[in-house]
């Protein structure tokens, strides 16, 4: 179980991004987090993985405080993130990171089920260096499946389908589905698409820096998806037109 | 052959007991041993130091083995070795030198190779490079490579200095005929205050010939590395060059990419990165339970590799 208390976190010397957050992550829920763009999302997610500190309160991971704790330890303590941007590595294959991640060089069988849980051929991407040479789609694949190798109790997947085509989305869904099947910690993924939130047992929606609702899907989701996303009130008041 | 040579031979070549095809050992400043088959003819040159290798037209995967070991200081080596591969053979030759050196006095190998690869032949063609020993004496290696291509012909060249060398002076120099393909691929790691320089020229002449440099290194310490290269565009051809360098602690590195196109359709490309690690990457690696230091050398030696 993890427990964020009365987390707070701002930019350096500026604006405050999460205020005051408090949020269990019960363990066996797929939860997902969701909430407009700029809203603090990917700032909770850096700060559980331990990519950011919080500037007050603290964070517990089955009773232990892992708040002062840097990103290897929180690593070693169990928990995973996927980037939401995965980054490129110039001389490290496939084959290198999804090792890294498993913590042991992993046989062709490991390497063929790891791979095709995200959609990618073992063969043709093992040794392939994860460079430029990666269209976005497959190193978010790529990113997916190396949490994936991780096997830890706490998994935070950032914006999973960003980059993902159209029709390798159910595949995802699957990998999401069997996660939770087979979770033995909590599952976190920051979503705004409605097949990922239909998955979910948890809702939470964060904007503007604050927890705006949380709860069941049943309780949530409606709601979410009743609510006009019809873009920014100036643009809806009407900007002059033809300039000036 | 002495031990050390032994040694030296595991580092930057296939040895093992011995080489399986033709090769020819340098040890200090003499051949050693040699070894010539029914395909590929090892010759000692007559008016310098050095060796003739001719390997007969349409020779298909067999290897030819030419390192040189200077195994102490006071010892300045230098050879010339020339090879002429006939055409529509297809063989990989390693060279490769190691200098150890445990005196004060300087050690240096300075091998001048040329090749000549004949119509639709096909090289591949890996150099190590490495220093030992813990004495006071410079370890330095100045390698001169002369690259010709018949119509056709490809050439793959591996090259690397892995640690240990003082000083190193780099030159290479290619002339592409018509259809023909050259990819180098160079890899050089520097440590304290050493200083690597890499000097690339190559001359693309007809059409559909292509070249691809590069280069990656890291310069560790208070090290030194500079970058040249020079492509020539004569003809419809491409040229690309790529030059990537980390620079983990105090190390400098600079890259003077040079793109000469003398045909409107000659497409050339330059490629150049200097800089620390990537942050980014670090906290990748560190999100999979490495320490900063793990996860710097895993960078390191896969950029290396």
């Amino acid at each position: 179980m993890l427990q964020l208390s009365n987390i707070s976190w701002s930019i350096p010397g500026g604006e405050h991004i999460l205020k005051d957050i408090n949020l269990t992550f019960q363990d066996g829920k797929l939860t997902v987090i969701t909430g407009p763009n700029g809203g603090g999302k990917t700032t909770l997610a850096k700060l559980i993985a331990g990519l950011e500190q919080p500037a007050s309160g603290s964070i517990l991971l089955d009773g232990k405080d892992i708040t002062h704790m840097d990103i290897t330890q929180r690593a070693k303590n169990g928990i995973s993130y996927a980037f939401q941007q995965p980054v490129r590595f110039k001389g490290l294959t496939v084959r290198d990171l999804l090792e890294l991640a498993a913590g042991f060089n992993l046989q062709e069988a490991d390497l063929c089920t790891l791979l095709s849980k995200v959609g990618l051929c073992a063969r043709d991407y093992m040794d392939r260096e994860i460079n430029s040479s990666l269209s976005g789609g497959e190193i978010k694949r790529i990113e997916i499946a190396s949490v994936l190798a991780r096997r830890t109790p706490l998994m935070i997947f950032d914006e999973p389908e960003a980059g993902i085509d159209l029709w390798s989305f159910s595949g995802l869904i699957d990998v999401f589905l069997d996660a939770r099947r087979n979770l033995k910690g909590s599952l976190i993924i920051i979503s705004h698409q409605e097949r990922i939130l239909s998955i979910a047992d948890e809702i939470i929606v964060i904007s503007g820096g604050v927890v705006t609702a949380s709860g069941p899907k049943s309780a949530i989701l409606p709601g979410l998806l009743s609510e006009n996303d019809g873009g920014c009130d100036w643009c809806s008041k009407g900007p002059k037109k033809g300039g000036n | 052959m002495k031990t050390i040579t032994e040694k030296l031979l595991e580092t930057i070549s296939d040895w093992k007991d011995g080489f399986s095809g033709a090769y020819s050992i340098r040890e200090d400043g003499k051949c050693a041993e040699f070894r010539s088959t029914d395909t590929i003819r090892i010759e000692p040159k007559q008016d310098l130091p050095g060796l003739d290798i001719h390997v007969a037209p349409g020779t298909k995967g067999e290897t030819v083995s030419i390192p040189a070991c200077v195994t102490q200081g006071d010892i300045d080596d230098l050879v010339y070795n020339d090879f002429y591969i006939g055409e529509g053979a297809d063989i990989i030759i390693s060279a490769g030198c190691g200098v150890h050196n445990d005196s004060g006095e300087p050690a240096r190998h300075n091998g001048i190779h040329r090749f000549f690869l004949a119509k639709n032949s096909h090289v591949l063609y890996r150099e190590k490079h490495i220093g030992t020993g813990g004495g006071d004496g410079k370890r330095s290696i100045d390698p001169v490579t002369s690259i010709f291509l018949e119509e056709g012909a490809v050439m793959e060249m591996d090259t690397s200095q892995i640690g240990g060398l003082d000083d190193s002076n780099r030159k290479t120099n290619a002339e592409l005929a018509a259809g023909s393909r050259l990819t180098i691929r160079e890899r050089l790691l520097t440590e304290g205050n050493q200083q690597a320089h890499t000097d690339f020229e190559v001359s693309i002449n007809g059409d559909g010939a292509g070249v691809d440099l590069i280069s990656r290194s890291v310069a560790r310490g208070d090290s030194h590395q500079s970058y040249r290269s020079h492509i020539i565009g004569n003809a419809k051809c491409t040229g690309h060059s790529e030059c990537d360098a980390i620079i983990p602690e105090n190390g400098t590195v600079s890259a003077a990419p040079e793109l000469d196109a003398r045909n409107q359709d000659a497409s050339l490309i330059h490629e150049a990165a200097i800089g620390k690690i990537a942050g980014e990457q670090l906290l990748k690696l560190k999100t999979l339970g490495l320490t900063e230091t793990e996860a710097e050398a895993k960078i390191v030696e896969g950029f290396l590799r």
